[in-house]
């Protein structure tokens, strides 16, 4: 396993979640925004796990266990809502649902 | 063993920045998995390989799979890569990505300061894990057992067919 610094891992995990925060920021297809928010949440999940390394506690696998229950859930709905959009809408873009019926 | 560290981290921002630079929605999708395997092999090597395992049944494994049967289902075609590209623009990314140099600079300097912490070379075994999960967080796991179950209740409705039939009266909502 080797001596690898905490700090790496958590500069890694903080590389991951900024790239994922600029792919969530500049997108426009919602596809696109739903993979960036998985980006960051599996960026957090490795911050803890480092963590958890680094106490030598489970703690940090049982959190990320609860990441991944969390993150299984929020993509199952938001995947739902993409093909309700796209029926309704025909396209992929994030900005045609900006208006409340009536 | 910390060059295999080294190694798959450069691999994982490697595939994470083809991730978020691809047009095509498919393409994107297959280097997230390779993003996510990478970052499992980070997880076995830093001594959590329970969480390396989850990671790839689960995240990589179920939920990217969903992704794709989705994204397949949609049937977007090249007209979609098309409309990537207008709307993929330098001028969208290069205000956050300076936004987030700057923050991983911060990020960066905060750890550099901080004192030389190791990660031990010791595993947490899968059996701790569940012990732990199963005594000490046995409500967080009834917990996250309500929120899958909201998440297959919503899912289930928010991906019904209905089609809207308009009768001379009344209009109703017909399950196909």
């Amino acid at each position: 396993m080797g001596n690898v610094p905490m700090e790496h891992g958590l500069i890694l995990a903080s590389i991951l979640f900024l790239l994922g925060m600029v792919g969530l920021l500049s997108r426009r297809n919602i596809v696109f925004l739903l993979m960036s928010v998985e980006i960051m949440l599996n960026a957090a999940g490795l911050a803890f796990i480092v963590a958890g390394s680094r106490w030598v506690q489970p703690e940090g696998q049982v959190m990320f266990i609860f990441i991944l229950a969390m993150a299984a859930a929020e993509v199952s709905v938001g995947l739902a809502l993409i093909i309700q959009l796209h029926r309704k809408f025909k396209t992929l873009d994030a900005d045609t649902a900006d208006n409340l019926r009536g | 063993m910390t060059f295999v560290f080294y190694l798959a981290a450069l691999i994982a921002v490697i595939s994470t920045v083809m991730v978020i630079t691809r047009l095509n929605a498919v393409h994107a999708l297959l280097y997230l998995i390779v993003s996510l395997l990478a970052v499992a092999v980070v997880f076995f090597v830093i001594g959590a390989p329970f969480a390396a395992a989850l990671e790839v049944i689960v995240y990589a494994g179920a939920i990217l799979v969903l992704f794709v049967f989705v994204i397949m289902m949609l049937n977007l075609g090249p007209a979609s890569t098309a409309q990537e590209n207008v709307w993929y623009t330098p001028r969208a990314w290069a205000g956050p990505a300076v936004l987030s140099v700057i923050l991983a600079l911060e990020v960066f300097y905060v750890l550099a300061v901080s004192a030389g912490e190791r990660i031990r070379e010791e595993v947490v075994s899968p059996k701790e894990v569940g012990y732990s999960l199963y005594t000490d967080y046995l409500l967080a796991v009834e917990l996250a057992a309500m929120l899958l179950l909201a998440g297959i209740v919503g899912a289930y409705h928010l991906g019904r067919f209905r089609r809207l039939i308009r009768h001379r009266f009344l209009e109703q909502n017909v399950e196909l």
